[in-house]
């Protein structure tokens, strides 16, 4: 039977919040038995989208960040969705190097390294309030089908 | 995360040690910017095998170093990144202004 499964929370948007973020997605996903690799490719993505979330959509005020992850058969999908300013130009924010914030020392390389890092990388208007990144990845190497079978 | 440091023969050897993120980026830029102003050294090599995690929040520290230390013209050298490390920091061209040493 194909696996199915999801989990949902809500935190602020702190960066103190980056690692939990983290380790809750990486969490949730042992239960598809994921490399190391992999695993540690899922964290570097949600920790950059988290981040974009923490130093961009609230400039203001504070507010919170929504952290879902579905499991469907092999394939994780992580919605990382923010209620902040958005992004006007998100085909300009995907861009490798491309920052608002020069000042600040940021590499503006988060979309790009979501997009090398995960299979496949969407970015959407959350409606009229803030930003939803969604991505997801095909978890292949099983890594416990090697112990089952010894 | 946390930074050890030493000098030895005019070389400073940083060891990063834990998560580099959004939050510890404050803390290492201060800690490296403080290790990094003294004048007992002529290169500066970064040890990076103890270091946990770290996202495109470190390309942004480690580039900023890079530019306040090229004034005073010392080279700065990356070695034992693990391979997430290795993989942003080949995507963002890093090795071309600090040189991965073995």
């Amino acid at each position: 039977m194909k696996n199915s499964n999801f989990m949902e929370v809500t935190f602020k948007a702190l960066s103190i919040n980056e690692s939990f973020a983290r380790l809750c997605v990486a969490g949730f996903c042992v239960q598809l038995n994921p490399s190391l690799d992999e695993i540690g490719d899922i964290k570097t993505a949600v920790s950059e989208a988290v981040t974009n979330c923490v130093v961009h959509a609230y400039p203001k005020r504070n507010g919170t960040i929504t952290l879902r992850c579905e499991i469907e058969g092999d394939v994780v999908k992580i919605v990382v969705k923010d209620q902040g300013i958005g992004i006007k130009d998100i085909e300009k924010a995907r861009e490798p190097f491309y920052t608002t914030k020069p000042s600040e020392e940021r590499s503006g390389m988060g979309f790009s390294v979501m997009e090398s890092f995960m299979d496949k990388v969407e970015v959407e208007h959350n409606g009229d309030k803030g930003l939803v990144v969604t991505m997801y990845k095909q978890i292949t190497s099983n890594s416990m089908q090697v112990s089952n079978a010894s | 995360m946390h930074i050890k440091s030493k000098i030895y023969n005019k070389t400073l050897y940083v060891l990063l040690c834990g998560e580099l993120d959004e939050h510890s980026a404050t803390h290492a830029r201060l800690t490296l910017d403080k290790l990094f102003s003294g004048s007992e050294f002529n290169q500066i090599i970064i040890d990076l095998s103890e270091l946990e995690f770290m996202d495109s929040t470190g390309i942004g520290v480690l580039i900023g170093r890079y530019k306040k230390m090229r004034s005073r013209q010392i080279p700065i050298f990356i070695c034992n990144p693990s391979k997430h490390a290795e993989k942003i920091f080949r995507m963002t061209g890093l090795y071309e202004i600090m040189p991965k040493i073995v």
